[in-house]
C-alpha cells in the first residue's frame, strides 16, 4: 500500500479541512470557551455538528451505523483537530472509547453508542494512576460483588470526566498490580454512586479530572470484554488513542510552523524580513524536515494499525515519541522566532506550545515511548 | 491487488533461486560492492552468478523501460521487489553513478540514440561512469564553474580541472559540466559524456581521512571530445548551453540515493544489535547510552517511514520537487549519529585501525567515511538553503 492518500482520503481531508478551520477555529472555539472559564472545556454544539459530519462515529462499524473508517481517517480528522487547537471530546469519546466498545457485546454496544453518533453523549477513559503514563501497573480494584463487582481506586488525568456521561475504566480484577493478566475494562455511567471528580483545568485550558471510586456497585453488563482478559481491550484502546493522539500533534505542529513561517516573511527589522536571515531560515528548514518525517511515521503506524500488522505496536511508539519531539520543537521555535510577541496572551502561538505539552504528556511522552521502543526491540 | 500478491510470491521465490547466500550478508567492504565497467573484476563466484541473474531479468534497474536494459516494473512491483529484497538482505547486484545519477538524467533528457547506448551499458555493467562537477574554486557555488568548452567545429576542446571526483581512476566514462559560454552564468554550461582514455585527461587520486582514496583530481588537457558518437547520440545531453538544467535534475537524483531512502541498512534500528556488541565485549549498555540509542532508533524509524513516503511519493509525481533536499539533510545527519553510537558502543576496539579483528579497521573508516555524507552531493548548510527557498518560500538571495 502506498504511503500517500488515496483519493478517498483526500477527499476527506478536503472536506474535514474547512470546516475545522471555520467552525474550529482558535478565536470561535479554544479562545472563546477559554475565555468564558467552560467547565467542560469544549463546546458541545461543534460536537454535535461533528456527529452531524458523520466524524463521532468515524471508527464504528458500520453495521453499527458508523462511518467504519480506520485511523488514517481518523488521523485525517485530528490534524485538523490540531491545527486549528479544536477543543472536543474527540479524541476520548471517537478515539478510546470507541476502540473500546468495538469489544463490547451487543447490549454494551446498542447501549453506548446511539448517544455517540448522535452526539449527544460524550465518553471518557480512566487509564493513568499517578501524574505518568504507566498502564502496565494498574491498582484500581473492582472486587465481585453480587452479580456485578463494586469498584475502588483512583485515575488521574480523565479527560473532561466531569462531562462524561460513561467513563471507560481499566481495573484489576485479579492478580497483582503489574501483572498483564487480571485487568478488566467498565463503563461506569455518569450517575454512578461512589464516583468523585475532582476537576482541575490544565494548560491548555482543557479540563481532567481525578477521579476517585469508593465501592462503586457495578452491573455485570458493565463489562466491556472478557472478565479478566481486559489487556487486549486496553491494548487496542492504547494503540488507537496513540495514533490519535499523534495525528493530532502533527497538527499542533505543522498549525505552529506554518503560523511561524508566515511570521518569518511579514515582520521585518534591520530592513529586512526576518526570514531572509539565514539562522532563521536554517532552523525553520530543520522543523520542516522533523515535522514531515513525524507525519510520515503517523500515517504508516496508522497505516499498520489499519491492517492488523504486527508491527503496529512498535511503529506506534515510534510515531508518538517522534512527533512529541517534532512538536516539541515547531512550539519552542515558534515561540522564540516570533520575539516578544509570541510572550503574549493575545497571541496565537502560545497556544500552540500549551496544547503540544499536554497532548505530548497524554497516553505516554517521548521518553516512555522512546523506552517502550528499545524494550520492543530487544534492550 | 491480487496481481501484486502474486508477483510477491513469483519474486521470493525468484530471490530464493538466484539469490546466493553469500549475497544476503551485509556488505563488509569495498570488495562487496560490484561497480561493474570494462576493468571489473568479480570478488567472488557468488557476485558474479548473483549480478549475472539481475542482469539478464533486468532487474540491475528494475524500473527502467525493457528496451534498455530494465525490468519495466510498476512502482508497486518495484516497492514489492525492494522489499523482498530487504527482507533477506539481498546486496545491490551492481551500484553505479549511471544508475543512480546519469541514468534518471538520460531517461529524461536524453535523445533515443543516447538511450539505447548508454542505458543499456549502464544496466549491463559494461560502462563505469564518473561525476566531474566540481570545481577547485567552484564547490556549494557550482555554477561559478571554470572548465571551459572551445567549439572547434566537429569537436569541443576541453581544459581545466576537476576535484573531488569519486573513483575518477576507475571509471570508463565521465559525466561532465563545461562552460561552452562565457558571457552567461546559467546558460552557458554544458553537460557533456566522454570517454576517460581520451588523451589529455588525467586523474591524481586524494586521500581520505578513512586512509582510502575514493576520489580525484581529474585535468584535463587540450582534450578533443567529438561532438557525436554516431546517428543521433550527440556527445552532450540536452542542448548546448542548457546543461545547468540536467546538472541539477541530476542533483536531485544523487540527492535521493545520498539520503539512504530505499537502503534497509541506513533505515534501521541498532538497539538491538548494539546491545549485543557491549554484551559480547563483556560489559552491558551504559543506561544514558541505552537512552541515546533508543531515541536514534525512534528517529531512525521515523525516517525510514519517511523514505517509504518520500519514494512513494517520487514515483507518481506527488513529492515536492525540492523534497530530496530535505531527505538528504536528514539522511546524512541521522547517518553520522548512527556511526557516533557505534564508535560510542564499540569502545577502544572501535580505534583500531588495522587489526583483524575489526576487519581492517572497519568501525573507525566507516565513522569517518560517514562525515562525508553532509558534504558529498551538496552540503548540509545548502540543503537547508534550498527548503528554506524552495519549499517554505523564505524570502532573501
Ligand atoms: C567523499 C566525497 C565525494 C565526492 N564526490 C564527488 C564527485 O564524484 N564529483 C563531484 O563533482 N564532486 C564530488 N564531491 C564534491 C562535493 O560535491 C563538494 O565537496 C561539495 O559540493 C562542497 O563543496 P566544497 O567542498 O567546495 O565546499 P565549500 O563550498 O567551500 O563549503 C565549505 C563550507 O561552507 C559552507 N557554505 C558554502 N556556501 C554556503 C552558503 N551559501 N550558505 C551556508 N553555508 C555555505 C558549506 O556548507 C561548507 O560547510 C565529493 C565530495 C566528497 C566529500
Amino acid at each position: 500500500m502506498p504511503l500517500y492518500h488515496t483519493d478517498d482520503q483526500q477527499m476527506l481531508h478536503d472536506t474535514v479541512a474547512p470546516f475545522m478551520a471555520e467552525e474550529g477555529g482558535i478565536a470561535r472555539q479554544l479562545r472563546h470557551w477559554r475565555d468564558r472559564d467552560c467547565p467542560d472545556g469544549f463546546g458541545h454544539a461543534l460536537w454535535r455538528q461533528f456527529a452531524e459530519m458523520g466524524f463521532t462515529g468515524i471508527l464504528v462499524a458500520e453495521e453499527d451505523g458508523g462511518l467504519g473508517m480506520g485511523h488514517v481517517e481518523a488521523g485525517i480528522l485530528l490534524e485538523e483537530v490540531g491545527r486549528n487547537l479544536t477543543p472536543s471530546p474527540f479524541l476520548a469519546t471517537s478515539v478510546l472509547v470507541a476502540s473500546a466498545l468495538r469489544h463490547g457485546s451487543d447490549d454494551v454496544r446498542g447501549r453506548w453508542l446511539p448517544g455517540l453518533l448522535s452526539g449527544e453523549t460524550v465518553y471518557s477513559a480512566a487509564i493513568d494512576e499517578g501524574p505518568k503514563h504507566r498502564p502496565e501497573r494498574i491498582a484500581c480494584r473492582a472486587e465481585r460483588s453480587g452479580n456485578g463487582f463494586r469498584l475502588t481506586g483512583q485515575k488521574d488525568f480523565v479527560l473532561h470526566g466531569a462531562s462524561a456521561d460513561m467513563i471507560v475504566v481499566a481495573a484489576r480484577t485479579s492478580g497483582e498490580d503489574g501483572e498483564t493478566d487480571g485487568i478488566t475494562l467498565f463503563a461506569v455511567p455518569r450517575d454512578a454512586n461512589g464516583m468523585q471528580h475532582q476537576p482541575v483545568r490544565l494548560v491548555d485550558s482543557s479540563v481532567a479530572t481525578h477521579t476517585r471510586f469508593d465501592g462503586v456497585e457495578l452491573d455485570g453488563d458493565a463489562v466491556i470484554g472478557e472478565v479478566d482478559g481486559g489487556r487486549v481491550v486496553l491494548d487496542a484502546m492504547l494503540r488507537a488513542g496513540r495514533v490519535g493522539a499523534a495525528a493530532e500533534g502533527v497538527g499542533v505542529a505543522r498549525g505552529a510552523m506554518d503560523m511561524t513561517v508566515g511570521y518569518l516573511k511579514q515582520r521585518k527589522q534591520f530592513g529586512r524580513f526576518i526570514g531572509e536571515f539565514q539562522a532563521l531560515q536554517h532552523r525553520a528548514a530543520h522543523l520542516y524536515a522533523e515535522v514531515e518525517i513525524a507525519r510520515a511515521a503517523v500515517m504508516k503506524a496508522a497505516q499498520l494499525l489499519d491492517a492488523g500488522a504486527e508491527q503496529a505496536d512498535l511503529m506506534t511508539s515510534v510515531a508518538k515519541a517522534k512527533v512529541a519531539k517534532a512538536a516539541r520543537l515547531a512550539v519552542q521555535e515558534g515561540v522564540q522566532m516570533h520575539g516578544g510577541i509570541g510572550m503574549t496572551d493575545e497571541y496565537d502561538i502560545g497556544f500552540y506550545m500549551k496544547r503540544d505539552r499536554a497532548l505530548a504528556e497524554f497516553l505516554g511522552d517521548e521518553h516512555y515511548h522512546a523506552g517502550r521502543v528499545a524494550a520492543l526491540s530487544g534492550y | 491487488m491480487a496481481d501484486l500478491t502474486q508477483f510477491r510470491e513469483q519474486t521470493r521465490t525468484w530471490l530464493q533461486q538466484n539469490c546466493p547466500p553469500e549475497m544476503r550478508e551485509p556488505v563488509r567492504s569495498e570488495d562487496d560492492i560490484y561497480w561493474g565497467g570494462r576493468d571489473a573484476r568479480f570478488a567472488s563466484e557468488a557476485q558474479r552468478v548473483w549480478f549475472e541473474a539481475c542482469r539478464d531479468k533486468g532487474y540491475t534497474v528494475p524500473a527502467w523501460p525493457k528496451e534498455y536494459g530494465g525490468a519495466g516494473l510498476s512502482p508497486p512491483e518495484a516497492k514489492v521487489l525492494r522489499e523482498e529484497m530487504a527482507r533477506i538482505g539481498a546486496r545491490p547486484p551492481l551500484s553505479s553513478f549511471g544508475i543512480w545519477m546519469l541514468g534518471p538524467a538520460l531517461l529524461h533528457f536524453g535523445t533515443e540514440g543516447q538511450k539505447q547506448r548508454f542505458l543499456r551499458e549502464i544496466a549491463r555493467g559494461e560502462v563505469r561512469w564518473c561525476q566531474g562537477y566540481s570545481e577547485p574554486g567552484s564547490g556549494s557555488d557550482l555554477v561559478s564553474l571554470q572548465t571551459s568548452g572551445e567549439d572547434r567545429g566537429d569537436h569541443w576542446l576541453v581544459n581545466g580541472q576537476k576535484v573531488w571526483t569519486s573513483y575518477a581512476d576507475k571509471c570508463d566514462w565521465i559525466f561532465c559540466l563545461v562552460r561552452t559560454d562565457r558571457e552567461n552564468k546559467y546558460r552557458g554550461i554544458t553537460f557533456m559524456l566522454f570517454d576517460m582514455t581520451t588523451p589529455g585527461v588525467s586523474t591524481k587520486p586524494i586521500k581520505l581521512i578513512s586512509g582510502s582514496s575514493p576520489f580525484c583530481e581529474t585535468f584535463f588537457d587540450d582534450v578533443k571530445v567529438p561532438k557525436s558518437y554516431g546517428e543521433d547520440i550527440p556527445a552532450q545531453v540536452g542542448e548546448v548551453n542548457r546543461g545547468w538544467d540536467v546538472a541539477k535534475y541530476l542533483l536531485g537524483h544523487e540527492r535521493e540515493m545520498i539520503s539512504g531512502a530505499d537502503s534497509s541498512e541506513r533505515t534501521a534500528g541498532i538497539g538491538a544489535a548494539m546491545k549485543r556488541v557491549a554484551e559480547g565485549g563483556g560489559g552491558s549498555l551504559d543506561p544514558l547510552l541505552r537512552a541515546e540509542l533508543a531515541q536514534f532508533d525512534v528517529d531512525a524509524l521515523a525516517y525510514a517511514c519517511m523514505g517509504e513516503k518520500f519514494l512513494d511519493e517520487v514515483k507518481v509525481g506527488k513529492a515536492h520537487p525540492a523534497q530530496p533536499n530535505m531527505m538528504k539533510y536528514a539522511g546524512t545527519e541521522l547517518n553520522k549519529r548512527r556511526h557516533e553510537l557505534m564508535m560510542a558502543v564499540g569502545g577502544s576496539r572501535a580505534l583500531e585501525w588495522d587489526s583483524e579483528e575489526t576487519a581492517g579497521g572497519k568501525p573507525a573508516r566507516d565513522w569517518l567515511r560517514t562525515k562525508a555524507n553532509s558534504i558529498e552531493g551538496g552540503t548540509s548548510e545548502i540543503m537547508l538553503n534550498v527548503v528554506a527557498k524552495r519549499i517554505l518560500d523564505l524570502p532573501g538571495g
